[in-house]
Parts: structure tokens; sequence; C-alpha cells
């Protein structure tokens, strides 16, 4: 059966053209996704553990699984955060739970709250101080459109300072919600969009 | 379901909408005999009393205002040594006195009173500031003057304090366009210089300032603070907030009463039903209206779980700034099964907006007391395990135990209440002081430790968890009553969805009130609730329309706050960070 899609997700490990997940597997053989349609080089020239695919392909695919979130938590959306990040959700299962502080040392910066005309220097200053490739999630109404805040301090959307990635709705959004963006963006990166 | 019984196909006869009518207090006689017995008692020649208030309410010229100030504070009998709030009313249309209303409300631990000063004054006319009596009016008067252009002379510090600085206007006048935003750019952004307060010790290093924030991990939201270091002491602080001013209290003025509901939730977004509770519930006042017991029961065991989550991630966050990762994850499962309940009941899980004006949107579940009874039974073995890990922890000892302490006459003279009022040793709490949802009749304790440093905040919040564990079980064992969970009135509550459908009568009911709104009586009112950091009151002026002519909140996160420079003068950094977390600071609540 031919898998002519682009692959999901979750069908990293043991998936190969003209295969069905798993065949083969056992000889070691990934593709990636965004590789399906391309044929494999002989097998038995270079044996199993081996890996073809283009650079950029399999780098997206690790970005994508080893996110480093920035919470630059402002309001409720940040203990809706926490939530994620804690043992109840456990954000760690999707390989984004390694939250750092600095903008240094990060890759994705989550808005989570109220972004008001007090603090989008900050925010503009944090998201340039943040290394390349680097990307953004708006979290929540205020993030996204000022939510009901339509008043004389709030930023009507972070697009206004930076440019977002993924919004994601709610007020505040669910744990769920919040990872379903994650997971998202995580494809994205691995299809190789960027927003610049 | 609701069980609403009056909306019928029969026309509604009961009284006519209040639209318009004077707001009369309901144990008006005895305010007023209280008022004349402090105005004989006071027997000033410029202070005179006002009429219909709900509290003993005085009109003070304006330059003598910190001379009644002093001898209410100073007064061996009455005691207003608490500075609860000031703030200020705008009226365009009043040139004679002058546009602004200035309102100081103080409160007396000893006699468990408050009162109620007014000061008009315009645009030009300067109103004495009372900072150096009471250091907690300190914010109070910036907020003033921030959002309404009142100027107070003698304030040492009077900037902006909630808006940027390149803000233009005055934000809560009521000739401000709500929607008038001012752009603030990097070049704009003030210099944070700390005041250094204390005397450097003769030592080899150089004196540093250090910026923390508004995005660090240890400030929990977006706070920014910058000392002055000597060595690793700090010699000097200041505090900059204001990063989430939400303007609460303009959109309130542009929304009808049951549209602010959802509002007051992200003011303390930890603990969102209180503030649901406290607005309603001071709205109810203004109309002389109350909840039906089904109601008042659920909102107060909320509000208690509330109270639980609240102090759940206070000390959680806190232990997380000490490096004591293992007990953010014990105190977060108590709190999602918390927001399990909450879920049950109307849906949402971290701002329910759950209550309505004359009761509750929707009726709990029907297992709602056997979910609420195996939390009550659960929550007990997290706090537990908590207790075992940290409370005999010598690091935990050595990084709280006499680290930023206050001492009780400064947390007063600050504003202090709540949690971290009792850590100074001072019994007050609203529940006990002023009870409201009947909890005069619930058989709990009021927890208070000695020291007022973060250990005694500590242990005051583990008790008050337990505590509130008490009052959930009485609660529980009492039973929920049975009724309507929402005032049976068609001005004041929505009639049910399939009267709508089908009947005239309900049809109408439901289109003016959703149209013209609830129209409570033309006044003010002021109402308090204990929230998880200490007062939470609603000051609410009506001129009879659909929308309120202010909603002020008293944020007891702000009057805390003000203290912080002066509580972590002489640490350490890291114990800075610890005290910081110890106080919970809420910017919701903070900035509004």
């Amino acid at each position: 059966m031919a898998i002519d899609k682009l692959d999901s997700p979750q069908s990293i490990i043991g998936r190969k053209t003209g295969q069905l997940p798993g065949q083969e597997a056992d000889k070691g053989l990934i593709t990636l996704p965004g590789e399906s349609r391309r044929e494999m080089p002989g097998d038995d020239n270079l044996g199993g553990g081996v890996i073809t695919t283009k650079l950029d392909t399999l780098i997206n695919w690790a970005r994508g699984n080893s996110l480093w979130p920035l919470p630059f938590g402002t309001a409720c959306c940040a203990i809706e955060f926490m939530s994620m990040v804690s043992s109840h959700y456990d954000i760690a299962r999707f390989g984004a739970e390694v939250v750092r502080f600095s903008p240094r040392q990060s890759d994705l910066l989550i808005v989570a709250g109220t972004i008001v005309d007090k603090i989008a220097p900050v925010l503009k200053k944090i998201y340039e101080q943040m290394p390349e490739p680097k990307y953004v999630i708006a979290m929540g109404a205020c993030a996204t459109s000022g939510g009901f805040y339509r008043v004389y301090h709030v930023v009507q959307g972070i697009d206004e300072i930076i440019p977002v990635d993924i919004w994601v709705p709610g007020c505040p959004p669910t744990p769920e919600g919040l990872m379903y963006g994650i997971l998202k963006l995580k494809e994205k990166i691995e299809r190789g969009e960027v927003n610049r | 379901m609701s069980t609403l019984t009056r909306y019928s196909a029969v026309p509604y006869t009961g009284p006519a909408p209040t639209n318009r009518l004077p707001y009369v207090p309901a144990n008006g006689e005895a305010i007023a005999r209280r008022q004349a017995e402090l105005a004989a008692h006071i027997a000033f020649p410029y202070v005179r009393p006002e009429d219909k208030q709900d509290l003993p309410t005085f009109i003070v010229e304006r330059e003598r205002i910190v001379e009644v100030l002093r001898a209410l504070h100073d007064d061996p009998e009455l005691q207003f040594t608490m500075p609860l709030d000031l703030f200020c009313v705008d009226y365009p249309k009043r040139k004679k006195e002058g546009r602004f209303e200035i309102i100081y409300q103080l409160y007396s631990l000893k006699n468990n009173e408050r009162i109620r000063l007014k000061v008009h004054a315009n645009e030009e006319q300067p109103v004495p500031s009372s900072y150096p009596l009471f250091k907690g009016f300190d914010w109070f008067e910036r907020e003033a003057f921030d959002l309404f252009g009142v100027r107070f002379e003698g304030h040492p510090n009077l900037r902006r304090i909630l808006t940027h600085e390149a803000f233009q206007g005055h934000a809560l006048r009521k000739d401000y366009d709500p929607a008038q935003r001012w752009i603030l750019t990097e070049k704009d952004v003030a210099v944070l210089v700390p005041v250094v307060t204390q005397t450097p010790q003769d030592s080899e290093f150089e004196q540093v300032t250090l910026n923390l924030g508004p995005s660090h991990p240890a400030t929990h939201g977006t706070l920014r603070i910058a000392v002055t270091l000597d060595g690793e002491t700090i010699i000097g602080a200041a505090t900059e907030i204001g990063y989430l001013h939400r303007c609460f209290e303009k959109m309130a003025e542009t929304h009808t009463y049951q549209q602010v509901i959802p509002f007051t939730d992200r003011l303390n977004y930890m603990s969102a039903i209180i503030n649901n509770v406290g607005y309603c519930m001071a709205v109810e006042k203004l109309l002389g209206v109350e909840a039906p017991p089904r109601a008042q029961h659920i909102r107060l065991m909320l509000s208690e779980f509330m109270r639980i989550a609240d102090h759940l991630v206070c000390i959680g966050t806190n232990l997380v700034d000490m490096g004591a990762l293992t007990n953010f994850w014990y105190l977060f499962q108590p709190r999602e099964e918390i927001y399990g309940l909450v879920e049950a009941c109307c849906g949402a899980r971290l701002l329910p907006s759950y209550t309505r004006i004359g009761g509750l949107a929707v009726d709990v579940p029907s297992n709602f007391m056997e979910m609420a009874q195996s939390l009550v039974k659960s929550i007990p073995r997290y706090i537990d395990d908590v207790d075992k890990l940290i409370s005999r922890n010598r690091i935990f000892h050595e990084r709280v135990k006499g680290i930023s302490p206050i001492s009780a006459q400064d947390a007063i003279n600050f504003g202090f209440t709540g949690p971290c009022l009792r850590a100074c040793g001072v019994p007050h709490d609203i529940r006990k002081t002023n009870p409201y949802l009947g909890y005069e009749t619930y058989d709990f304790d009021v927890p208070i430790a000695e020291g007022g440093d973060t250990y005694a905040r500590y242990l005051v919040r583990m008790e008050e968890m337990r505590q509130s564990l008490r009052i959930l079980q009485q609660a529980i064992d009492r039973g929920l009553p049975e009724g309507p969970v929402i005032i049976d009135d068609p001005y004041i509550a929505l009639p049910p969805k399939e009267k709508v459908y089908n009947e005239m009568e309900s049809l109408i009911y439901h289109f003016k009130l959703i149209m013209h709104g609830i129209q409570p009586p033309v006044g003010e009112t002021y109402f308090q609730v204990e929230g998880g950091n200490g007062e939470l009151g609603f000051y609410i002026v009506s001129d009879g329309t659909k929308n309120p002519y202010r909603v002020r909140v008293r944020p007891p996160c702000f009057a805390i706050y003000q203290a912080f420079t002066q509580m972590i003068t002489g640490q350490t950094i890291p114990d800075a960070v610890a005290a910081l977390g110890s106080l919970n600071i809420i910017a919701g609540e903070l900035d509004r």
C-alpha cells in the first residue's frame, strides 16, 4: 500500500515508501516526513541502521520534537500554561518541557496573557533576543486580538509587534488546547514553513 | 434546571423596576445613628455628614483632610489605623464644588468599623497628601493622579503608576475615549532608579544596580524590581507596576452590570469565583436583594475551594523559587481536581464566570456533593505530603525564617489584609468581622503566625487550607438546600430559555433585560469579601442606567506590594525572590 500523503507526526518511525508502517523497522529504516515519495537506496548495499534524507528535513524533524519554550506569561493564560507543564497534562510527552526563561536559550515564545502597551517594547526586545530559528505561539484571546479588552492600554493582538506562527483560541485556552497548538506548530516546523 | 416560578403566562404584577430611585441602605437607621455619634465625637467644623450612605460618611474640606485623617488615626477610642482605599469618582458636570470626588475609606481594627471620607476638588485644586501618615495611601494617590489627574500636594513621588510613560491624558475621566491608545516605544521607557535607604557597609564591593523583570522567572507575571546591591545585600529598591493594566474600571463603565462579571474573573485569576461572588454581592446590595439559599451555599463552597486553589498555587510556586520543584507537582494535582469540580458545574476551568447577579448561572450537577466530598477527603493527603517534605526541612527553614519580616504596625499602616496581615499576628478576617454568605454559622479558626516573615506567611496559608476544608466539610454535612439557584425577579434574572421560547411575557422580559440591563437605584455602595489575598472590595456608583457609573475594586495585592521595597531592603536577592512568592502578588489584581 503506497503512502502518498504527507506523514502525520506520529508516523516518523518505521515508515517507508510503498510499505505499511512498521515494515522493515527492524532493519532500522526510517523515513522522515516529506520523504514518502522518495525511493530508498538499495538496502542491500547500505545495510540496516541507515537513514537517507534531506538535511533540512532531518533538522526540522529534530527541531519540531525538541521545542524549548519561553513562557512570556503575563496573566491568566500563564496559569494554564503552568497546568500544561505540570504533572496532570505533562507537556514532556511531546518534548517541549524544557522551559527556559532566557530568550537566548529558547526557540519557542509562548505569549500567554494580555499584552498591554507598557510591556509591548519588552516583548519586542525579548523576541529580538531569541536566536533563529524562532517560533511564536499567541496563547489565548488577548494575545491573539486583545480579547474583550478593546481599551486604552491593551495591544490589540501581538501581531502588531511580532510575527506569530500559531494562534490558540480560548479565554484562557485549556491545557489541551495549548498542547494542540504546540503539536500544530510541530507539524508546521516539520513541513519547513517559517513565518518571517 | 432552573426552577423559576414567576415567569408564567400571567403578566408580572410585582413592584415596578427601580430605575432612578435613590438607593436606601438596608440598615440605614443604625448607620445614621453611628454617623451622628461619630460627628459628635470628631466635632470638627469642616466636616459634615452625608445622608443615605451604607457607611458613616463625611464630606471634608479639601485643605483639612490630613488633619481629619490624623485625628481619626490618633483618636484612642476610634483608632482608624488601617487605610483601606483611596480613589476618585469623576462628575464632570459638578462645576461649583469641583468635578472630582476623592473617597477615603479607613478601617478600625479595634471597633471593627469602617468610615468613609469624601473630598471635592477640581483639576487645579491640589489635595494635601496623606502619605507620611498612611504609608498605604502612597500608591493609591499615585493611581488617582494617573487615572484622573488629581494632584496630591506633598506626595514625594507623584508620577504615573499604571499607565506607561508616553501616555497622554487621564484615562478614567468621563471625557476620555475608552479606545484611545498611546504607543510606547523603547526609547520612552523610563529608567528605574532605586532609592538607597540603607547606608552601605564599608566593603571592597562596588555598588551595582540590577534590574529584575518585567519578564523574569521569579516575578510570576509582570512585575519589575530594580535593586541596588552592596555586595550581595540589597540597600535600595524600587518597583514598577502597570505591566498588566487592563483597564478593568474603564471597561466596567462601558458594559452592563451582568457583562462586568467576566472582567471580575480576570482580577485575581487564581481564585476567580471569589471575585465573581464579591462583585455580584455588591450589586445585590445595591439592588437590595439576596441570592436564594441554594445559590449562597454553592457560592460559599466554591469560594472555599477557590481559596484552597489560590493557596496551593502560591505555596507551590513559592517553593519552586526556592528550588523545591517536587512540591509544585504535588500541589498542582489537587488544584486540577478542584478545577474539575468547577468544570462540572459550569463548563469552564480557570475563569468560570459562574455567578450571576441574584444567584448562579446554572444549577450544579446532581452529584456535586459527592464530588465535593471526595475532594475534601483527598486534598489533605497532598497538603500532608508537602508538610512532610517541607515543614521539617532545614534548607527550607534557613531560606524562610526571619526573611523579609514586617511588623504588625507597619503592615496595618500599609493596608495589609488577608494572610499577609495574619502572618503578622493580627487576627483579621472578613469572614469573621463582616460575615457574608452565612460564614458566621460555620465553625472555623483564623490562623495567625508571629513574625510576619516568609515562614509565617507559609504557615498561615497552610493552616488556612485546612480551615477551609473544615468549612467545606461542615457545608457538605449540612447538605445543599433545595430550591432555585437564581432570584425570582424578571428585572434582575433572565427567564429560563424554554419559557422564553414558549411564552410572550418571558420573551419580553428576556429582551428587556438584555437590551436595557439591570437598572439599580441611584447611589453608591461598598461590599467586601475575604479574597485569597485579603479584603477584596467593590465600590459601585450607580446613576440608574444600565451601565455602572463607576466600579472601583479594592485590590488587596496593591496595598501589600507597596511594602515590598521596604521588606527586601537589607536582604539578599534570593531572599527577595522567596519573599515575593510568599506575598502572592497577582498581576491581574495588582494592575487591574
